[in-house]
């Protein structure tokens, strides 16, 4: 028999040891990485003529991965004019043949996956599981959705008729680069735009690997072009005037900036800001299921979510239970190297976040919450952050009020559904919220009154491509995904 | 005074110790699935398994020969002298004495099902007078079955008052509460059987899943359901309570996938034979099937381990 080590244990305490490490269990499969990645333009990869390149780094590690090359205006304006060139043959396509290109995508993206996952967790430090079971899948069900309508856009409004924009500019964020692509270019595309789009100055290489797969699925030339850069490039992307449109996700802050920047033009806008989601837990909810939900709400990609359930309010004559149950849940959460198999909680972005984070934090701690992180060893290299706990929080600390954008849980406390709706509605952002009670008639009151554009109820952060996504408030305006993400990239007569 | 409906006994002894939600639950023991265990710990956890299985064979057709098979099983699983013996062999009480003699004074325990295994459907006299036989012919341990009739016709007191009958019965004994999951179906049911089992059982007594004689046994589901119910009742008591998932669980990889839900909710103190079985029969030879790869790195045919079902 194995020998068990001596497990004297204190009255009802549980023992969280090493009785059972487990091994190292690395995904190995090749990311197929080039050293140099070019802007795609006219179907073809080109030298930016800025001559510039940027390093990306694995933020696991804080190794090079590539250089990525430095999109000035001029390289901009060659992109929208590539994809003007583009749109008069594209936008005439029937449908159906947009369709056959969009499902084409879509396979070669799941025959990739592998490689896929693992250039995605090395390049924005997530765990592999995550970009394995749900960055790629869900990547390749939003180009399989879309390709679904491209032949049916005569459904989306029904009675009247809609029709594409033009060439539409799109910038996307850091915390799912490969999916927030997804999100732009499936409904773009299948109604007949075309996209110049910007990644993440982080994250661009699971972009330029899609444009391999665009030329391998014979995308016309045009139809879709990537810039890449910072916020220079981005704001030359959003504010070029060959754009029928602007779709933007990202920051509040950067939201406004570009909304001042298009004030008086005709040019249509989403925009997918920032959050921080009330995730409320009802005195009656199943209480190891409602932890199992926080954590998956919050500790999801490292808190790089903008529909994190980063607020948790929780009934008061519960809250010392849910607590403690936390406390032990997120005690068997695995942060780590990233490619690793095992591990919950991947590495945090960049080390401009990790400073924010800690900054934040730091601000929690100073303004008197009461903070908890379960032991855990971090690894030397790299940038990682504990899952960390804030109790005794009220509305007016910034750790309940800013968007941390990172692993961090504020734990604030309710009596009355009416207080729960108050708290969870005090705040300028609007993007989700969690509710967690047995009670059904309950569930359907919170969804009409909680000002967020998605409440989830006994679950969290769960997604489909035909389920609409948006804030109301700070959060943005615009839908992605079902009919009306479509409609957002239609005109409509 | 209270209603005395099924529904209102269930509703009371939930809202002391909460209920479960299926979607969420099958949510968490999914991720245990997506664990990857290689190496050395993987090699640890094969064998772990072994010590934990209570070996079982519960036929009409069973002889005292079919016994002394498994009991010769049951101490030497494999060739190789570094594989531990298995934790228990199960048998019918009318092969107690037999699996005895084989076994006794070895660290392998008898195990005897009884109170009218697997229905319960007969006199609680009966039942009890089945108990004592089995302790009397040298069962070191007891899988008794809760009654089920009872316990959805909300009778909650007659199941709890019946496993403290058998407790009395069983003098120095071990006992496994066999709640028959599939026929309670839901998880709040699973959780309120649990806890009755519980409030009436000794510490170091085990809860267990089924008797293999229903259509759906041990699932990673209904297994969280009882190790979480065992995690609430141990932090709110400090009494420890077993667990043996039974039925079904035929597959190394599946073993793990039950002793990671064990590692990451009950802990390490639960990572032992003394808290933690496996009611199984084929599971012992796929066990050591694995470990026999780990070491060789190739997958030995069927028929190099012993009492093997399966041929070609």
């Amino acid at each position: 028999m194995p020998t068990t080590k001596d497990t004297r244990e204190a009255r009802g305490r549980l023992i969280f040891g090493d009785l059972w490490e487990f091994d190292p269990a690395p995904e190995t499969a090749d990311p197929k990485l080039k050293p140099r990645y070019d802007l795609f333009i006219g179907g073809k990869f080109v030298r930016p003529k800025t001559g510039k390149y940027f390093d990306s780094i694995n933020p696991g590690n804080e190794r090079k991965l590539a250089e990525i090359a430095l999109a000035g205006p001029s390289d901009v304006d060659a992109a929208y004019r590539a994809a003007a060139a583009a749109f008069k043959g594209w936008s005439v396509l029937p449908g159906r043949e947009r369709g056959k290109y969009l499902f084409r995508i879509a396979r070669l993206l799941q025959d990739r996956a592998r490689e896929f996952a693992v250039a995605e967790t090395l390049d924005g430090g997530k765990p592999i599981k995550e970009s394995r079971d749900f960055d790629v899948p869900m990547a390749a069900a939003h180009f399989f959705y879309h390709a679904g309508w491209a032949d049916k856009l005569e459904y989306v409004a029904p009675g009247r008729t809609v029709a594409p924009l033009g060439v539409v500019g799109q910038v996307i964020p850091w915390n799912f680069p490969l999916l927030m692509l997804a999100w732009k270019l499936a409904p773009a595309l299948a109604m007949g735009n075309c996209v110049v789009l910007k990644p993440a100055e982080t994250t661009s290489i699971t972009a330029l690997k899609l444009a391999e797969i665009l030329q391998d699925a014979g995308l016309p030339d045009g139809v879709v072009n990537f810039v890449t850069g910072a916020g220079e490039t981005g704001a030359a992307v959003m504010g070029h005037p060959g754009a029928a449109k602007v779709a933007f996700t990202g920051s509040t802050e950067v939201g406004k900036a570009i909304m001042r920047q298009l004030a008086g033009t005709d040019r249509k806008m989403t925009m997918e800001l920032g959050g921080k989601a009330a995730n409320i837990v009802f005195d009656d909810a199943p209480i190891d299921q409602a932890v199992e939900g926080i954590v998956n709400g919050i500790f999801f990609n490292q808190g790089h979510v903008c529909c994190a359930g980063s607020r948790l309010l929780v009934q008061e004559s519960v809250a010392a239970r849910i607590v403690s149950k936390l406390k032990m849940r997120i005690r068997m959460l695995k942060v780590g190297d990233p490619l690793d198999k095992n591990t919950d909680l991947g590495a945090i972005n960049s080390k401009a976040q990790l400073a924010t984070i800690k900054r934040l934090v730091a601000s929690g701690v100073r303004e008197g919450a009461t903070m908890y992180q379960p032991p855990c060893e971090l690894p030397e290299r790299g940038f990682y952050f504990p899952p960390t706990l804030f109790t005794n929080v009220t509305q007016s600390h910034r750790v309940a009020r800013e968007e941390i954008f990172g692993p961090v849980l504020s734990i604030l406390t309710f009596r009355t559904v009416d207080e729960a709706i108050e708290k969870a509605n005090n705040t300028p952002y609007g993007l989700s919220a969690g509710v967690w009670t047995d009670k059904g008639s309950r569930i359907l009151r919170m969804s009409t009154e909680l000002k967020a554009g998605v409440v989830w109820a006994n679950t969290f952060n769960r997604f489909d491509p035909s389920s609409p996504f948006g804030g109301y408030k700070e959060s943005g305006f615009g839908r992605e995904g079902g009919r009306q993400g479509l409609l957002d990239y239609a005109s409509i007569k | 005074m209270p209603s005395r409906t099924p529904k209102a006994a269930l509703a009371r002894l939930l809202d002391e110790i909460g209920s479960v939600d299926q979607v969420g639950i099958e949510e968490r023991v999914a991720k245990f699935t997506t664990r990857s265990i290689k190496k050395t710990a993987k090699v640890w956890g094969l064998r772990m398994a072994v010590s934990m299985t209570d070996l079982t064979t519960l036929e009409g057709k069973d002889t005292p020969g079919k016994i002394e098979s498994l009991c010769q099983k049951a101490l030497h699983p494999h060739d190789d002298p570094t594989v531990p013996s298995v934790a228990a062999v199960c048998v019918y009480p009318s092969m107690v004495r037999h699996a005895k003699a084989l076994v006794g004074g070895s660290t392998v325990k008898v195990a005897s099902v009884a109170t009218a295994f697997p229905s319960g459907q007969t006199h609680f006299k009966t039942r009890i007078a089945e108990v004592k036989g089995a302790v009397a012919d040298g069962a070191d341990e007891i899988d008794m079955v809760i009654n089920r009739g009872a316990f959805l016709s909300g009778d909650f007191a007659k199941v709890e008052d019946e496993i403290a009958g058998v407790v009395e019965a069983c003098g120095k004994a071990a006992l496994k509460v066999i709640l028959e999951v599939s026929e309670l179906e839901t998880y709040d049911n699973i959780r309120a059987a649990s806890f009755i089992a519980m409030g009436a059982i000794r510490p170091g007594d085990f809860i267990k899943t089924s008797t293999g004689k229903t259509t759906l046994n041990a699932t990673l589901g209904n297994n969280q359901v009882m190790i979480e119910a065992i995690r609430d009742f141990f932090v709110d008591t400090g009494i420890a309570i077993g667990m043996k998932p039974a039925g079904g669980i035929k597959t190394a990889k599946q073993s793990l996938q039950f002793l990671i839900a064990v590692k990451e909710t009950l802990g390490d103190a639960w990572l032992t034979p003394k808290r933690y079985r496996f009611g199984a029969s084929s599971l012992l030879n796929d066990l050591l099937r694995q470990l026999e790869k780990e070491k060789s790195g190739a997958y030995q045919a069927p028929y190099h381990f012993s009492d093997a079902a399966e041929s070609y």
